[in-house]
C-alpha cells in the first residue's frame, strides 16, 4: 500500500544523539566580569569579618579547574567560642527583646537582598562548589531567597503557629551544613531559626564556603543586629567544636550518616534539641503503565542533578520487567544528550565533581559495582582534561546484595533492577537502611497514592521528582535522619513550649 | 459519510488501538528545559542557515492570486539580494488551484510545491472529493500535499475511519509526498495528539504537521515534542524515518532555533534536514534573514529592509 519500505535496513534503527558530527551547541559561557571574589576571606564573628585567633586558613578551590579561588580563615575552639560567646550576648541583649515583627523585618531583606544579588550568588556557587549554572541560577538560589521570605512570614506569627501551647525559640542553635547545595542548606538553617527568635552559628563545608560568607556581607548589609549569625569556616573539626559547645542550645545537622551518627552519640545526654538530616538511598519505582517519556524524564532529574550529589537523590531504578528494556534504552538515548562539562556553561547539564576526595569515592563504587557483577553503561560525552568529572552511568543488572544498591555513592550513578509485581517492587524500595526520599511513576492514581504510602521516607514524589518547596516539610525516615526542615515542622524545629523555656 | 471501501484498518477501532499515554506537566517540564539551552554565535547562525531551508513558505488566504504566489516564488528563489549565498527554502506551500503558477515560477530550482488539498482547512468534504483535489494538485504539478485529517471521526473513537482515509489519500498522491494535518488545536489533550500521530504513520504519512495555521494554539512546544516523541518510536520500532512539520505561530527566529533544540535532542542529527523537518511559516524567513543580518554585521536593519 505505501512505498516508504526502503528505510528498512539490515541494523537496528539507531538515534545519533550525541557525538561531535553535524549541529552542535556554540560555549554559553555565563559572564564572570561584576563578581567580585576577594583573595582572602575571614570568620564573621559578632558583626564583622575577622582572621582566625591562631590565623591558621585553608584554600578554597574551583573543581572545574583546580585552581585556588581564595584563602579562608580556619577557625579552631577558641573562634567557636568567640562565635557562640557572640551568638549568645546577641540572643539576650537583641534578639529575643526585639518585637516578632521587627525580627520579621530583618529576615525579609536578608530575602530581598538575596534576590537582588542571585547573579552574583550563581556563579560564586558554580565556581566554588562545580555545580552546573542553570541550577545554581534556577533552582539553588531562588530557593534560598525562598526560604527565607517563606520563614520571614511566620516571625510575627508563632504565637498562632502551635496555638495554646506557647512558643519560645530555644536560644543559640549551632548548624553544619554539607557542600552540595551550600548556600541553600545555609538558608534552610539560618532562615527558621532566625524567623523563630534564635541566634546562630554556622559551619559552612571547607570545600564551599564562599556563598556563605557571602551571605553573611548580606546579613551585615541588611542591618541584622551583630552576633544574630555568625559564620565560622573550616572543616570537621571546627564542626564538632560548634556541635560540642556547652552553650549552644539546638545542633542542626545535614551531612552524611556516618557523622550523624557521631554528633547523635556526642550529643547523648546532653538535653540539647537537635536536628539531623542524613544520606539516602532512594527508590524511584516506575510501573508499566507509567507514561515513559516523562519517566524517563524524572529518572534523569532524579539522579543527575547536581552531579547526583544530592541527599534524596533517586539512586536506586526500580523498573517493572515488562517496560525495563523499553526504559532503560530510552534512558540510555537521553543520557547521551546530557552535556558535562565547564560549570559556568549555560547549556552543561552535569559540572564537576565537587572535590577530588568525592571522585575518588565515587569511582571506587564504580569499580565495586563491577566486580560485584553489575553491568556498567557510560555515555560516550567528552569531560575535559583538568578538574574532577564523572560522565553518567548505570549499573544495570544490579541486585539487593550490591553495595551500589545498598550504599550512597553521592554522585551520577544510577543502580538499575528490575521488579515483576507491585508488592516486590515496594519491598526492594524498603529494603535499605535509608529512608529519606523516594519516587514513583505510575498514571493510574490509586497505585500511586497506595504505593507511596507503604515506602517508608520522608519525602515521595508521584511523576516527579527533586521537587522542593519551602512550604514543605524535608526530613528522612531510619538512618536518614530525625527531624524535619521545611513548613511549619521546620519552624518547631527551633521552638519550645513555653513551660519548658 | 458512507462506510469506506477498504477494511484494512478496522483493528483500529477504539480502545483496541493503543498509544503511550502522556504526562502533560512532565512534557511541559522538559520543553522548559530544552528552552533554556543558550544557542550563540556559530551554532546560532548554523541554526538560522538550517531554519532558511526548512522553510515552506507559505500563503493560503481566499484572497491569494497568481500575482501573489508568483511574487513568494520570487522570494523563495532570492531570500534576500544582499546575501546571495543563502540556502533556498525547500518548499512553497499554496491552494491547489495554484500549484500551476508556483510549479511554472520555481521550474528547475529544487524548490518544492506544496498544496493543501483534502477540503483544507476544515476537511468537511465527502472522501471522493478530497481524493479528487488531491488528484488534480498532483497532476498540476505538486510535489507535496498537505491534508487534513477528519477531526471529528477521530475525536469520535473512528480511527478505522481516520486511517483508511489517510491511507486512500496517500494512494491518491502517487509519488508527491504526504504530509498529514493533525490540527493539534482541535485534539484537545496530548494523549489524543499522541494518539492521532501514531495513526497518521502507520497509514501511510511521510510526514506529521501539527496544525492548519487557521486554527490557535498552533505549533506549540509541547505538542511539537510529543508529535517527536511518536515519529522516535515509530522509527526505533520500524526503521522508517517519517518527518515533522510544526506550522502557525512560529514567526521568529528564536522559537525556529528552539524547535531545533528539540529535534536534536529527540530524534538526532538525522532530522536536522529538510527532507525531515519543515517549518510551515509565512512571516518566519524575514525574522531569520534578520537576525543572519545581525550576525554578520551586528546591527539590526529595520524590517522594511526586506522583501515581502
Amino acid at each position: 500500500m505505501t512505498s516508504s519500505t526502503s528505510a528498512v535496513g539490515t541494523a537496528a534503527p539507531r538515534l545519533r544523539l550525541g557525538g561531535d558530527d553535524g549541529w552542535r551547541y556554540a560555549p554559553a559561557p555565563e559572564s564572570t566580569d561584576h563578581v567580585e571574589l576577594r583573595d582572602r576571606y575571614g570568620l564573621f564573628i559578632d558583626g564583622e569579618f575577622t582572621d582566625a585567633a591562631d590565623g591558621r586558613t585553608f584554600e578554597t578551590a574551583n573543581p572545574a579547574t583546580e585552581k585556588k579561588i581564595a584563602d579562608v580563615a580556619l577557625a579552631s575552639d577558641v573562634d567557636v567560642d568567640a562565635a557562640v560567646a557572640a551568638a549568645r550576648r546577641a540572643y539576650d541583649e537583641v534578639w529575643s527583646k526585639l518585637a516578632p515583627q521587627e525580627r520579621g523585618k530583618y529576615v525579609y531583606r536578608i530575602a530581598r537582598v538575596l534576590q537582588e544579588r542571585s547573579r552574583e550568588l550563581a556563579i560564586t556557587e558554580s565556581l566554588d562548589g562545580g555545580k552546573p549554572i542553570r541550577e545554581s541560577r534556577d533552582v539553588d538560589i531562588p530557593l534560598a531567597a525562598a526560604h527565607f521570605f517563606y520563614y520571614a512570614g511566620w516571625a510575627d506569627k508563632v504565637d498562632y503557629a502551635f496555638p495554646g501551647r506557647g512558643a519560645r525559640p530555644l536560644g543559640v542553635a549551632g548548624q553544619v551544613i554539607p557542600w552540595n547545595f551550600p548556600l541553600l542548606m545555609a538558608a534552610w538553617k539560618i532562615a527558621p531559626a532566625l524567623a523563630a527568635g534564635n541566634t546562630v552559628v554556622l559551619k559552612p563545608a571547607e570545600t564551599t564556603p564562599l556563598t556563605a560568607l557571602k551571605l553573611a556581607e548580606i546579613i551585615r548589609d541588611a542591618g541584622v543586629p551583630p552576633g544574630v549569625v555568625n559564620i565560622v569556616t573550616g572543616a570537621g573539626e571546627t564542626g564538632a567544636s560548634v556541635v560540642q559547645h556547652d552553650d549552644v542550645d539546638k545542633v542542626a545537622f545535614t551531612g552524611s550518616t556516618e557523622v550523624g551518627k557521631l554528633i547523635r552519640r556526642a550529643l547523648a545526654g546532653s538535653g540539647k534539641h537537635y536536628t539531623l538530616e542524613l544520606g539516602g538511598k532512594a527508590a524511584n519505582l516506575v510501573f508499566e503503565d507509567a507514561a515513559v517519556d516523562q519517566a524517563v524524564e524524572g529518572i534523569v532529574n532524579g539522579i543527575f542533578f547536581n552531579q547526583g550529589h544530592v541527599c534524596c537523590a533517586g539512586s536506586r531504578l526500580l523498573v517493572q520487567e515488562s517496560v525495563a528494556d523499553e526504559v532503560i534504552s530510552k534512558l540510555k538515548d537521553r543520557m547521551e544528550t546530557l552535556i558535562v562539562g565547564d560549570p559556568l556553561d549555560k547549556n552543561t547539564d552535569i559540572g564537576a565533581i565537587n572535590s577530588r576526595a568525592q571522585l575518588d569515592r565515587i569511582e571506587e563504587y564504580l569499580e565495586i559495582g563491577e566486580e560485584e557483577g553489575a553491568v556498567p553503561f557510560r555515555t560516550s560525552c567528552p569531560v575535559p582534561e583538568r578538574g574532577y568529572w564523572c560522565r553518567p552511568t548505570l549499573f544495570l543488572r544490579a541486585s539487593q546484595s550490591h553495595r551500589v544498591v545498598q550504599e550512597e555513592i553521592f554522585g551520577p550513578v544510577l543502580a538499575v533492577q528490575t521488579f515483576r509485581t507491585v508488592d516486590e517492587g515496594i519491598a526492594m524500595a524498603n529494603n535499605t537502611p535509608y529512608g529519606l526520599s523516594g519516587g514513583v511513576w505510575s498514571d493510574k492514581g490509586a497505585k500511586a497514592f497506595r504505593v507511596t504510602s507503604r515506602i517508608r521516607a520522608g519525602v515521595l514524589w508521584a511523576n516527579t521528582y527533586n521537587k522542593f518547596d519551602p512550604t514543605a516539610p524535608f526530613g528522612g525516615y531510619k538512618e536518614s535522619g530525625i527531624g524535619r526542615e521545611g513548613g511549619l515542622s521546620g519552624l518547631h524545629a527551633y521552638l519550645q513550649p513555653e513551660e519548658a523555656a | 459519510m458512507e462506510p469506506h471501501p477498504r477494511t484494512a484498518h478496522g483493528a483500529l477501532r477504539g480502545a483496541s488501538f493503543e498509544s503511550p499515554s502522556i504526562d502533560a506537566v512532565g512534557v511541559e517540564e522538559r520543553v522548559a528545559r530544552l528552552c533554556s539551552r543558550s544557542i550563540k554565535k556559530e551554532a546560532k547562525l548554523q541554526a538560522l542557515h538550517l531554519t532558511l531551508s526548512m522553510i515552506d513558505l507559505t500563503t493560503l488566504e481566499g484572497a491569494d492570486s497568481e500575482g501573489k504566489v508568483r511574487q513568494l516564488c520570487a522570494k523563495a528563489l532570492q531570500l534576500h539580494a544582499a546575501l546571495p549565498d543563502l540556502p533556498h527554502v525547500a518548499a512553497v506551500c499554496v491552494y491547489p488551484a495554484l500549484v500551476g503558477v508556483a510549479k511554472r515560477a520555481l521550474e528547475g530550482s529544487g524548490i518544492h510545491v506544496a498544496s493543501v488539498a483534502t477540503s483544507f482547512p476544515a476537511g468537511q468534504a465527502p472522501l471522493e472529493i478530497k481524493l479528487l483535489e488531491v488528484k488534480r494538485a498532483v497532476e498540476a504539478g505538486a510535489d507535496e500535499v498537505d491534508m487534513v485529517i477528519s477531526r471529528g471521526r477521530f475525536l469520535a473513537g473512528d480511527y478505522a475511519c481516520t486511517a483508511d482515509e489517510i491511507a486512500s489519500v496517500k494512494e491518491a498522491c502517487g509519488d508527491a509526498h504526504l504530509k498529514v494535518i493533525l490540527e493539534t488545536g482541535e485534539l484537545g489533550a496530548l494523549d489524543a495528539i499522541r494518539r492521532a500521530s501514531d495513526l497518521a504513520m502507520r497509514s501511510g504519512a511521510d510526514f506529521i504537521k501539527t496544525s492548519t495555521g487557521k486554527i490557535k494554539p498552533a505549533a506549540t512546544m509541547p505538542v511539537v515534542l510529543v508529535m517527536l516523541e511518536a515519529i522516535r518510536d515509530h522509527y526505533l520500532r520500524t526503521g522508517r524515518r517519517i518527518g515533522m512539520k510544526p506550522a502557525g505561530g512560529i514567526g521568529a527566529a528564536k522559537d525556529a532555533i528552539r524547535h531545533l533544540v528539540m529535534v536534536r535532542e529527540t530524534l538526532g542529527q538525522d532530522w536536522l534536514d529538510p527532507d525531515l523537518y519543515r517549518f510551515g511559516a509565512s512571516s518566519l524567513a524575514n525574522d531569520v534573514l534578520r537576525q543572519i543580518v545581525k550576525q554578520r554585521s551586528g546591527i539590526y536593519q529595520s524590517f522594511d529592509d526586506f522583501s515581502m
